[in-house]
């Protein structure tokens, strides 16, 4: 899909520092709404921490992280947003959110964005359906009366809980989880496990999705069947991706943009072809003879 | 030699020695503190006595247990290791799983008509009282705690905080504004849980162990804070004469608008006594089923995913310091409605109700019943304070050791002891499995190992 | 002026003591990352053991030299001190070693109040008083008939403490043990996998928790002359107090912490109001966590996203 200006997530100029060590130096990119996005670059390079950043659970030491709902021209009012200190703007037909003003919770309930965790993190004594219901928790607290019309048995629970149950098996019928909906998900092999988690993260209804290395350890059977299942919520819901990977099976396949980042900098930002063949990503990948050591540095700038 | 007799000859050669070594351990253990006894003499001074025949004594029934530990249990265990495990879905099991609930149901409401045609009216008055409303007093506070420790996951160790809450709030609002019982029963718990949302507040942040600490700080702040504050507590002395509950209004005594007069029957303390106990089942009852109530709305299941997984509920969207706050609350209101009638059936209150010891007890209960069973709470109260009580009946044994034997002594002993027992026998509690709150096709039991334990 | 002299001695004596216990609290929740309830009632143990050893030398043997029959307390108390914990550590944690959390938590207190009973049971529930052991003091100032005494039983204190942990410091950094305690701290497994004999680590680690806290059940007898069953748990939350304020895990703060609160307490008691000096220690331990759980020496634990 062509860059079409639509972009729904604009990190400017974030930097993230842990006392002396800086993690992620002045990285800028945008991502296109619709867009598979991919965050590559060798281990330690910030990529999960850049996650982070983005999802509200570290604090940036700088920078600005706008995100948009709704009709494109919400970004005009990015600058006003920045000026009076506040989270969002909401406008007739759109919102406007500064993601590192909000914490982690409110990342995903307000300016809905979802993410899954390099280490999968479920909620392993709970069944599969129990995690999907859980992901939908603000939905029915409303529906609930936070809690007060439940207990004294109004139906409007009830019908929300039906309603969210229905959306639950819809996912897990996607991500082929169905039959195992009243299994342990601590019990479910690995890799149901990351779809599981996919599909947590998919009923929270986020206007963009974060996945770090969704494909680790997944054989090409799987990550092929990931692929397919990227590209299927891309298309049926509109979605964006924002995607960690390491297999370059996934991410040469299925990403629309690729920024490459080394040691916190970013080296390289464009479609995945243009990616693949720059010197300075193949140096960070596989390194260089050492006499061309200084000369790479000085490209990438370090 | 055949093989089987040799390893037999083997087995029992290294028994013997390890025997030996225990009783060797045994003996340099209980020397200090059981060979010698410090007594104060009639000069007021401390001099030494010698129990050397207590202390072989004590050295040979450990000697002798091991002996027996070594040749009959260890190979039972082995070989129960080696059996295969037993189909889940033996018959019978299913049926009493189906059936247990409403029968014991049934039975503790049966039970004071069961104690009285048992015991009499005079003899009942013990069972009813200490074991009956005593056990059901425990269960409550135990399944209170269980919203916040067993489905949430957060270590309280100072639950007995939000108990004498409920307790003198309702003792100095009874005595200085006498209000109902039925008023001040709502008022203590609405009190407990906003003691509950502000000791939370600062705390709640932390995890695991350190939570625990700082709650078992909280609850001994506010007991010497009880016991200081003698212009509003009354200090060591504790508050009297708090008003006793009334049936809807008529008391409870022998006088002629009394219970008993009103209802055409002799006067017996028994009345307020089973009053008292329904009062208590009905709380009990109450806390429970809130409890399964609640686990199927979202709040419980956000207690529970909190559980597992505190870092995956904010990448949800939860609130997870409003999620614990609400544990804390719902947690402490219960104790506070405990408290409430706790107050209003002893008629009298102190500090000393209300030390770490009683945080603990609650805790053990909790937690040998199985993080977030309510059976399981329920037995474990059951064997733990219905267990302690039985020690103060059993006089028979003073025939055996002598009648300077006083069994209460051993009371505490017995139950610190059974504490680490317990634990070592069943580590996760008696009742080990979660069962689902809401399910597609099946309810399926998840195993304990599956289940996360909280680190708060 | 002089009053402050004065709680500043007796707040470092009683900063010894604490400090003390603390470092066992300390060191098992370093190496294994529990919190040993007992530790408290292990300490009021060794204070009754001292208190009979006391008691034999002193009026079966008729030992006359003070120092000789400190020395030998000393001793025995830490010998079957060491004896009680190392059993304790096998039978009622290493079982439950490996499982869930609250288990092990269950155990100590249990164990706790086990001993407290078991004291109280064994020994009779009454205050047990002996005379003074070590009698006399140097008067280093007086002032308005107030006179700032340092008593010979607090400089033995002092130098007991000073000595011994010394030499305990040189145990646990220079020697193989130290290493291996150090190891299995950070990682057990790993420990494991290059040849350290874990389970032998902490039962030693237990062993010199309740040696340490020997030393200072003794102390504590020579310096109040009196122990009862229920001397474990207030003096067992205070250590643990020190031990959280000078960072869970760390030696050094262990010691530091456990001064900073002697100190708190006796100027708290000699200002404020001896009733509710318990509510310091308390008071501290939970303002310690909740705006600095890592206390002032320890590292502030980052849960990896």
């Amino acid at each position: 899909m062509a860059r079409t200006g639509n972009t729904i997530l604009r990190v400017e100029h974030l930097t993230m520092r842990f006392g002396g060590l800086v993690a992620v130096d002045d990285l800028s990119f945008e991502a296109e709404q619709g867009d598979i996005t991919a965050l590559i670059g060798p281990n330690g390079a910030g990529k999960t921490t850049v996650f982070n950043c983005i999802t509200g659970f570290y604090k940036p030491s700088e920078g600005r992280l706008g995100l948009r709902h709704g009709a494109a021209k919400a970004w005009a009012h990015l600058e006003a947003l920045t000026d009076n200190g506040e989270r969002c703007l909401t406008l007739p037909d759109g919102a406007v959110y500064q993601l590192e003003r909000m914490p982690d919770y409110l990342v995903t309930q307000q300016a809905r964005v979802a993410r899954t965790f390099q280490n999968i993190r479920l909620f392993p004594g709970m069944t599969v359906l129990e995690n999907l219901l859980v992901a939908q928790h603000n939905r029915l607290m409303l529906a609930s009366g936070y809690t007060l019309l439940g207990i004294l048995g109004f139906p409007s629970y009830s019908i929300a809980e039906k309603a969210a149950i229905d959306t639950a098996r819809l996912w897990l019928d996607r991500v082929g989880l169905l039959a195992r909906a009243d299994d342990p998900a601590g019990d479910l092999p690995y890799g149901a496990q990351r779809r599981l988690e996919i599909a947590r993260a998919m009923c929270t209804e986020p206007v963009l999705l974060c996945l770090d290395e969704p494909a680790a350890g997944l054989n090409p059977r799987e990550s092929a069947e990931l692929n397919e299942l990227l590209l299927a919520i891309r298309a049926e819901h509109g979605m964006s991706i924002l995607l960690i990977e390491h297999d370059m099976s996934v991410v040469m396949e299925i990403s629309d943009h690729v920024i490459v980042l080394d040691y916190g900098v970013r080296i390289a930002d464009g479609v995945p072809n243009e990616v693949r063949n720059d010197p300075k990503v193949i140096a960070a990948y596989l390194g260089v003879a050492d006499r061309d050591v200084a000369k790479i540095e000085a490209d990438v700038g370090l | 030699m055949a093989p089987e007799a040799r390893s037999q000859r083997v087995d029992a050669a290294r028994a013997l020695r390890e025997a030996g070594v225990t009783a060797l351990i045994a003996f340099g253990l209980f020397l200090p503190l059981i060979g010698f006894q410090t007594v104060t003499d009639i000069h007021n001074e401390l001099i030494l006595q010698t129990r050397w025949q207590l202390l072989f004594a004590i050295t040979a029934v450990v000697c002798i247990g091991r002996l027996a530990f070594s040749l009959g249990i260890e190979p039972w265990l082995a070989q129960r290791t080696l059996r295969p495990a037993n189909a889940t879905s033996a018959p019978w099991r299913s049926f009493v799983g189906r059936w247990f609930v409403p029968f014991a149901i049934g039975f503790v409401i049966a039970y004071p008509p069961i104690v009285i045609a048992l015991n009499g009216f005079s003899g009942a008055v013990k069972w009813i009282d200490n074991f009956g409303i005593q056990i059901l007093i425990y269960v409550m506070l135990g399944w209170g705690l269980n919203i916040v420790v067993g489905l949430a996951g957060l270590l309280d160790l100072g639950y007995v905080a939000f108990y004498a809450v409920g307790s003198y709030s309702y003792a100095l609002l009874a005595k200085t504004l006498g209000l109902s019982f039925w008023i001040l029963l709502p008022l203590a718990g609405v009190l407990a849980s906003f003691w509950g949302i502000l000791l939370g507040f600062p705390v709640l942040r932390l995890r695991g162990d350190y939570l625990a600490i700082v709650t078992l700080a909280f609850g001994e702040i506010i007991r010497i804070v009880l016991i200081n504050f003698v212009d509003l507590t009354n200090g060591y002395a504790g508050i009297s004469s708090i008003p006793r509950p009334t049936f809807f209004g008529i008391p409870f005594n022998a006088n002629e608008d009394g219970f008993a007069a009103v209802f055409g029957l002799e006067f017996s303390p028994l009345y307020r006594t089973i009053f008292l106990y329904y009062l208590i089942l009905a709380l009990a009852l109450l806390t429970a089923l809130a409890t399964v109530r609640l686990r199927r709305l979202p709040v419980g299941r956000a207690w529970e995913a909190l559980r597992e997984d505190e870092t995956a509920c904010r990448s949800l969207g939860i609130n997870t310091t409003n999620t614990k706050l609400t544990a804390f609350a719902m947690g402490a209101m219960f104790a506070g409605f405990a408290g409430s009638f706790f107050a209003s059936r002893q008629g009298f209150i102190s500090p000393e109700s209300f030390t770490f010891l009683e945080s603990a007890t609650i805790l053990s209960i909790v937690v040998l019943g199985g993080m977030g069973s309510q059976v399981g709470v329920a037995i474990a109260a059951i064997v733990m304070i219905g267990g302690t009580e039985i020690m103060r009946d059993l006089d028979f044994l003073k025939q055996i050791f002598g009648p300077t034997f006083d069994p209460t002594q051993y009371r505490m002993l017995l139950f610190g002891f059974a504490m680490v027992l317990i634990m070592i026998w069943k580590p996760r509690g008696l009742i080990a499995t979660r069962e689902p709150s809401v399910f597609l096709k099946e309810r399926k039991t998840i195993a304990a190992d599956l289940v996360k334990e909280g680190h708060g | 002026m002089e009053v402050f002299l004065q709680q500043l001695i007796n707040g470092i004596t009683l900063g010894s003591i604490y400090g003390l216990i603390a470092i066992g609290y300390t060191m098992v929740f370093g190496i294994i990352g529990m919190v040993n309830f007992a530790h408290g009632d292990v300490f009021m143990v060794s204070a009754f053991i001292a208190l009979i050893a006391f008691l034999i030398l002193v009026s079966w043997l008729s030992i006359s030299s003070i120092a000789l029959a400190l020395f030998i307390v000393l001793l025995v108390a830490m010998l079957f001190t060491a004896l009680v914990n190392w059993v304790i550590e096998r039978v009622a944690y290493r079982p439950l070693r490996g499982s869930f959390r609250l288990a092990p938590l269950i155990s100590a207190i249990g164990m706790s109040i086990f001993l407290s009973n078991f004291v109280q049971v064994a020994q009779g529930p009454r205050n047990k008083s002996i005379p003074p052991m070590v009698q006399g003091e140097f008067v280093l100032l007086t002032k308005n008939e107030f006179a700032v005494t340092l008593s010979y039983k607090q400089l033995i204190i002092w130098a007991v403490t000073a000595v011994l942990l010394a030499a305990f410091w040189y145990l646990v950094a220079q020697t193989k043990l130290g290493r291996a305690q150090r190891a299995c701290e950070q990682d057990q497994k790993m420990a494991a996998l290059v040849g350290v004999d874990v389970d032998r680590t902490i039962s030693m680690t237990f062993v010199i928790a309740a040696a340490l806290a020997a030393i200072a059940g003794t102390m504590y007898l020579m310096n109040y002359g009196v122990v009862s069953f229920s001397d474990g748990f207030v003096p067992g939350v205070k250590a643990f107090t020190a031990a959280v304020l000078g960072g869970i895990g760390s030696l050094p703060g262990a010691v530091i912490g456990g001064l900073l609160i002697g100190l708190i307490e006796t100027i708290w008691s000699g200002y404020v109001s001896i009733d509710y000096k318990d509510v310091a220690a308390f008071s501290v331990l939970a303002i310690t966590l909740i705006f600095l759980p890592q206390g002032l020496f320890g590292r502030p634990d980052v849960e990896k996203v």
